[in-house]
């Protein structure tokens, strides 16, 4: 008995051992200013973007969250593997936090890497809160640096979230001012001919589609840890040091291409996960992603860190230097890309625009497209599906490779992961190597290759005119939850019938991208979905619970593009379950 | 007996921590699980019209809506009132409820008050309202009267962009008369026309856009000779100023 009592205050003591981190946030009205606008939003700890979350894996963590809005909110932490109660989804993890309230989160980190939070109630990310996190491993990491910089993102609009929800669906390009006008028209005319200039137009018009609509929401000022460019946050190093960049996209929307002109990044990670190495001069970033990035500048100058928006219709910039206060040449901003017909190849429509397939592919055939990539891309249209990921690389390997550089005659180079024939495929501004998710590869499997038990198709729909984003043509308002079965490995197969770039991203488990490598596929948590493809990934159903699985573009989640994930059965059904979920810190 | 002990006192401890997770998952009864209601308030016209015969007239045809993907509740309203004679030549009001009913379109229906000077009407509404192939906004109406006379209004437009704040629209407005209605000196067959030119700039986001233009009104038929009967013309030349608003 007195053993027995003894273990009893030993238990009773250990979780507080165990609980090494504590941790408070404060969740505030805040003043963001990016230089360009001063715009009230919603912050952390009193500001905007929170503090960076330092956590050690193996420890557990207790955060008070107390909110001093006038409005529930909540924190999702983005990519961490944790119990679903614990994941912050209002609704679907627990109610929220109501002003006023603190609430206690109460978790056992159980990996490494970048990471960040936000929160996951109305438009508050939008408006500001969001936050870094840095799990430092238990382990050594398969890299060495010398020195350890966050480097989040965010693509900060003057108007307020709700005004921009409001504005896209009174009209959907109310913020796109780079749509063609008749300037672009007569330079079509001067540079394809008349007659291939107008059933250009034709073809996009009788779609209703715009070739320019590849960003939303364009009139933001682009911040790097909460400082516009004129404001140029600065990481300082000794030269010959090795530099880790945490890279961080927290915008609602921008998608951005970040290079450091005369740095090669050797990129390490991807979404927490580490990656085998692969040395790059510009990388693509899709919202909720991270990269980690090693680079090592040898001389004592100044680096511009410049990361342009996708549409090209904004930018960010920070600057790496021996000494705050250096700056480094700023370069222009490219020109914004277009859509093509390749991009289309998803849409509905297409069934009945084999014309429009056509007149669009004789277009791109004037852009200096031979004869038979011309063929293939109009057939990839009018069969109105993108082949999937698996052809899509048999096609690169076999004959995509040998005209590649033909197909973009003007965007340059093909990716797996584009239509052929894309508008959207970038290139490195100094003409070399453009990260690709092919060329991801998991430095250590995270889990033992099988095969998956089941395969679930999602269409990534939606209507651009009505600004309404769907799965499977359902807004999350309609639809019933997807159901998984503990156990299992389901693969999702995403098919994008829209023109949008989505990033998807399931909440609790991880996505293993399907690159086409077997076991050495990378693990995210976020997988973008280009217009007109299709992405497979598996995930292994290893988290009992509910979660949250949606488009991370806020807009297209807020209209309905999310789902409520249903795992049934697994240990929390059990009577182990209690224990288990105590240790780990149910919610007070 | 000591681990049982130890995982009872483990329970104890831990089962007020414990959310309640029964066998049901709790149902998302948060906003986001709720269809997005969203509002809106647009002014296409909202101008200074001066006539050929020195006619003056303040315009406007705006339109707020509140609702949802799925149905929203419109409020349309148009009028022309003449500064010298301090008088509605045109006052109309619609109440409509719109909904989804293809891709690019939406159908409405509802009811209109016309109350200008003279004589009032009210109309049951049922109309087609949406995006056509090529970028032109149309909007199709069938009204029937009180007094039982039914008419039809074509309304399309289309915006040219010089540069993508500097635009042109081009508006055309037709309106067919099924039966004749003498009292509001409407005759049968075509009624009128108007077409407008607007040069538009926009100024603040797309919230406040000047623009300056022209608009031709035309009566044609029975409706021109009423008209004419009652000493008014047939066709009128405006020079327009003026702003698109919306909020």
């Amino acid at each position: 008995m007195k053993n027995a009592l003894m273990a009893g205050a030993l238990a009773l003591l250990l979780p507080v051992i165990a609980a090494a981190g504590e941790y408070s946030l404060t969740v505030d009205r805040v003043m963001i200013d990016t230089g360009d606008f001063v715009k009230e939003g919603i912050g952390y700890n009193g500001a905007s973007p929170g503090p960076v979350l330092r956590f050690k894996e193996g420890e557990s963590v207790t955060i008070n969250v107390t909110n001093n809005l006038d409005e529930p909110t909540s924190i999702h932490w983005h990519g961490l593997i944790l119990p679903f109660e614990q994941d912050g989804v209002p609704g679907i993890s627990f109610e929220g936090i109501q002003p006023g309230e603190t609430f206690t989160y109460e978790f056992p980190i159980v990996q490494s890497g970048t990471y960040w939070f936000h929160s996951h109630s109305g438009f508050q990310e939008p408006n500001g809160a969001y936050g870094a996190i840095v799990i430092e491993p238990e382990g050594r990491e398969p890299f060495r640096y010398d020195r350890d910089y966050v480097v989040q993102l965010t693509d900060k609009h003057p108007h307020d979230a709700n005004r921009v929800m409001r504005n896209l669906k009174m009209m959907p390009d109310y913020y796109n001012r780079q749509q063609q006008t008749v300037g672009d028209f007569f330079a079509d005319i001067s540079k394809h001919g008349f007659m291939t200039a107008l059933q250009d137009r034709l073809a996009w018009g009788d779609m209703r589609m715009m070739k320019a609509d590849v960003e939303d929401v364009q009139g933001f000022t682009g911040l790097i840890n909460g400082k516009g460019p004129e404001q140029n946050w600065t990481g300082v190093f000794e030269p010959g040091e090795r530099i880790r960049l945490r890279f961080i996209n927290s915008s609602a929307m921008a998608y951005f291409d970040i290079r450091i002109p005369g740095l090669e990044m050797t990129v390490v990670q991807a979404d927490g996960n580490n990656v085998q190495p692969v040395t790059v001069d510009e990388f693509r970033i899709g919202v909720a992603e991270t990269y980690d990035v090693i680079v090592r500048p040898k001389t004592a100058e100044a680096y511009t860190i410049f990361a342009e928006s996708m549409g090209r219709s904004g930018y960010a910039r920070a600057t790496l230097a021996p000494e705050e206060g250096m700056q480094g040449p700023v370069p222009e901003l490219r020109e914004a890309p277009l859509l093509t017909m390749a991009d289309m190849g998803g849409m509905h429509g297409m069934a009945d625009g084999d014309m429009a397939t056509r007149d669009g592919a004789e277009d791109m055939d004037h852009g200096n497209m031979s004869q038979g990539s011309m063929e293939q891309a109009s057939m990839n249209g009018s069969s109105g599906m993108a082949a999937d990921a698996g052809t899509t690389m048999a096609r690169m390997d076999h004959s995509g490779m040998d005209h590649g550089a033909m197909i973009m005659a003007e965007g340059g180079a093909s990716d797996p992961f584009y239509a052929e024939g894309s508008g959207l495929v970038p290139v490195a501004a100094n003409g070399g190597k453009f990260l690709s998710y092919s060329d991801l590869r998991a430095q250590k499997p995270l889990y033992e290759e099988r095969e998956p038990t089941r395969e679930i198709e999602l269409r990534l729909t939606g209507n651009m005119e009505r600004y309404t984003w769907s799965i499977d043509g359902v807004k999350y308002e309609d639809a019933e939850p997807l159901k998984l079965q503990y156990g299992e490995r389901v693969r999702f197969k995403f098919v994008n019938e829209t023109m949008m770039t989505h990033p998807m991203h399931l909440h609790g488990m991880w996505s293993i991208l399907d690159v086409g490598a077997g076991e050495w596929n990378p693990v995210k948590h976020t997988v973008s979905v280009q217009p007109g493809t299709t992405v497979y990934m598996e995930t292994e159903v290893d988290a009992p619970g509910q979660w949250a699985f949606h488009c991370h573009l806020s807009y297209h989640a807020a209209s309905g593009m999310f789902r409520k994930v249903v795992v049934e059965g697994g240990p929390d059904q059990g009577n182990t379950a209690g224990v288990e979920v105590a240790n780990d810190g149910g919610d007070a | 007996m000591r681990t049982l002990t130890l995982s009872a006192l483990a329970l104890a401890l831990t089962l007020p921590s414990l959310p309640v997770l029964g066998s049901d998952m709790p149902q998302d009864q948060s906003g986001r699980k709720d269809a997005l209601s969203l509002w809106g308030v647009q002014f296409e016209e909202l101008e200074y019209r001066y006539s050929d015969d020195d006619e003056e007239l303040g315009v406007w045809n705006g339109d707020a809506f509140y609702g949802t993907d799925e149905l929203k509740f419109r409020w349309l309203t148009k009028g022309e009132y003449a500064i010298e004679e301090e008088a509605y030549e045109k006052l109309e009001n619609q109440l409509l409820l719109q909904t989804p009913v293809s891709s690019f379109f939406d159908a409405k229906a509802g009811v209109r008050f016309d109350t200008p000077e003279g004589p009032d009407r009210t109309y049951g509404v049922l109309g087609l309202t949406g995006l056509a192939p090529h970028w032109f906004e149309v909007d199709a109406s069938l009204y029937v009267s009180d007094e039982g006379d039914t008419s039809a209004e074509f309304d399309a437009e289309y915006e040219l962009l010089f540069t993508n704040h500097l635009i042109l629209s081009a508006a055309l407005d037709a309106t067919v008369a099924f039966s004749e209605d003498r009292e509001i000196g409407v005759g049968k067959g075509l009624v009128s026309t108007e077409t407008g030119l607007r040069l538009s700039y926009d100024l603040v986001d797309r919230s406040f856009s000047p623009y300056l233009g022209v608009v031709h009104e035309r009566k044609y038929g029975d409706t021109a000779d009423f008209a004419e009967a009652e000493g008014g013309g047939t066709e009128d030349w405006f020079a327009v100023i003026g702003a698109r608003v919306s909020f």
